[in-house]
């Protein structure tokens, strides 16, 4: 067996074939994981421990003759912003170096309880604000497909470690583009499931309106089926949504002969790159496939970017009021007096680019400007999301590129903020209205860089997602 | 829009967050482009457009609602074991009013 490459199906082949036990591919994978982590830093820290006593019982579980998980015996890698009981969860900041959660993300527990085996927790920015994993307090993640460049973030080390082989899927958290982005640059899937399809709790809240929990994978299938275990209503998330989860294995058995796909004008002007070759290469490969395109307009693109930092920077400004330097870990040794513990705990807890959001994120809510920014923020992102309901009137899936470039070398874009934000300008305008989005792979530039295509379909619809992705990914295997 | 260094020094203490010269210097630059970009928002005309501050839900705004009834919380000392400082069943923090 190679654990590199192995899929979520053939784990479980290779058990009931007893090819293996769940206990040895758990020991290969950790050693593996470990062995080659240095080449990365993809994995802050590993959970040997946990991941063998979860493998033993997968193990008991066979012998014994009892039905199988979903996920037995799958090793699993979990961002380091979803909490995970007596396993450190330190969200890539000094703040929370040492912070080890009392209880489990629901989404962590419903993975392990289809006994996925958690062997470690992946690096990612700072309190998952970035774009290229160069914000984590604990050193940058590197492109396992090309090591002197970004992963892409903020889930660069959940979208890496899959890339790498060191675990066959992954746990990230996108609130911007935070999954479709790494995916893409790594050249693994990655889902952005519809807002509430996956319960938050347990995630640790960035942007609250915004953020989801999501699957990374080396394809569609492995990537559905650890959405399918975590998807659901979750009573401790009240944002957590009723629809029934159903339908993605039929719908990927489907094909996509007959899906009619949007091509929005505003997401390919300008894209006069190897990027967009790429991209239209996969428009006509949807052709093939007997799709419909369709030109349709988002006309409210251009504002996403704005919309975006207004919003995301309000809600982390006011979320990461909790890191007090009194409640989490971290405590300034110049804390002589309440305001100076405060003051300093932050000052020297929070690396610059999460000072940066707290600081226009406070800015915008600030007495006299609430209306001007948050109040127009959240107006115009009624109108990003009435683009997209009209949209579907028209069609059922729209594609676009996920990133305007893929990835870029450590270092290069660290300088300029705003040119970073404005990277994002693909993936935010599906994250606003909150609809489901993913990364396939799409092909690669002729420097051998991944590229990913992006899908997105209305609220709820993971079902038709996964059809065009799945159908996408046999046509060009 | 323009952030002065002023502004910022006003904007971090009422996030309680403190800053080096350095950072008031780089914040005042990039806030200010950041924000310039934002002002783009002024062209359009929101005036009959709801705020939305919430993703479209699926149900009755009142289907999350669930009996109140107390259910299990946390130990006392497990919900202080990440301190920094804790003692007698609390957070320690420095002294707040002198005795």
């Amino acid at each position: 067996m190679n654990v590199a490459t192995l899929t979520i199906q053939e784990i479980r082949e290779g058990l009931i074939a007893k090819k293996f036990s769940a206990e040895e591919l758990c020991q290969q994978a950790l050693a593996f994981a470990e062995a080659e982590n240095p080449k990365t830093n993809a994995y802050l820290h590993f959970s040997p421990e946990r991941a063998l006593h979860a493998a033993k019982s997968v193990d008991a579980k066979l012998a014994a003759g009892e039905e199988l998980g979903a996920l037995a015996g799958v090793p699993v890698a979990v961002k380091d912003v979803i909490v995970t009981k007596n396993l450190k969860t330190t969200c890539a900041s000094k703040m929370l170096e040492n912070f080890i959660p009392p209880y489990d993300a629901t989404a962590v527990e419903r993975l392990e309880a289809q006994g996925g085996i958690i062997i470690g927790k992946a690096n990612c920015d700072e309190f998952a604000m970035g774009s290229s994993n160069e914000n984590s307090a604990f050193g940058p993640v590197r492109n396992p497909v090309a090591l002197d460049r970004v992963p892409g973030g903020s889930s660069g080390g959940s979208a890496a470690v899959v890339a790498q082989g060191t675990a066959t899927v992954s746990l990230g958290s996108d609130t911007g583009g935070s999954i479709r982005q790494p995916a893409s640059f790594c050249g693994v899937v990655g889902i952005t499931p519809t807002y509430g399809r996956v319960s938050r709790y347990g995630l640790v809240a960035f942007a609250s309106s915004l953020d989801h929990i999501g699957p990374f994978a080396r394809n569609v299938e492995d990537a559905a089926t650890l959405l399918e275990v975590m998807a659901g209503r979750d009573e401790r998330d009240a944002t957590s949504a009723f629809a029934p989860v159903t339908g993605y294995k039929e719908a990927m058995a489907q094909g996509a002969k007959g899906m009619k796909i949007g091509l929005p004008k505003e997401y390919f002007e300008g894209l006069a790159s190897e990027t967009g070759d790429i991209i239209h290469k996969a428009v006509d490969e949807l052709k093939k496939l007997g799709c419909e395109i369709v030109d349709i307009s988002l006309p409210h693109t251009d504002y996403a970017i704005g919309t975006y930092y207004i919003i995301c920077t309000a809600e982390a400004s006011s979320n990461l009021a909790r890191y007090d330097g009194a409640r989490y870990t971290y405590r300034s040794p110049n804390s002589e007096s309440l305001e100076a513990m405060y003051r300093n705990s932050r000052g020297e807890g929070f690396g610059a680019e999460c000072k940066r959001r707290i600081m226009l994120g406070t800015y915008v809510l600030s007495a006299g400007y609430y209306d001007a920014y948050y109040k127009k923020a959240q107006q115009v992102r009624n109108l990003i999301t009435q683009d997209f309901l009209k949209a579907y009137e028209q069609v059922d899936a729209i594609v676009a590129p996920v990133s305007p470039f893929p990835a870029f070398k450590l270092g290069e874009k660290t300088d300029d903020p705003l040119e970073m934000y404005l990277s994002d300008i693909y993936t935010i305008t599906g994250s606003l209205a909150g609809i489901p989005c993913m990364s396939v792979p799409a092909g690669n530039t002729s420097a051998g860089l991944p590229v990913g295509l992006q899908i997105l379909t209305k609220h709820f619809d993971e079902a038709g997602m996964l059809r065009l992705a799945r159908a996408f990914e046999q046509a060009r295997s | 829009m323009k952030l002065t260094e002023e502004q910022v020094r006003y904007v971090a203490d009422l996030a309680n967050l403190s800053l080096t010269p350095d950072e008031i210097t780089h914040f005042s630059e990039e806030l200010s482009e950041i924000l310039t970009h934002v002002d783009k928002l002024g062209e359009l005309d929101t005036s009959n457009v709801q705020p939305m501050a919430q993703v479209l839900f699926d149900v009755e705004d009142t289907a999350t609602m669930r009996q109140d009834i107390p259910g299990e919380t946390l130990p006392v000392e497990v919900a202080l074991a990440n301190a920094p400082l804790s003692g007698a069943g609390h957070f320690k923090v420095p002294l707040v009013i002198e005795k």
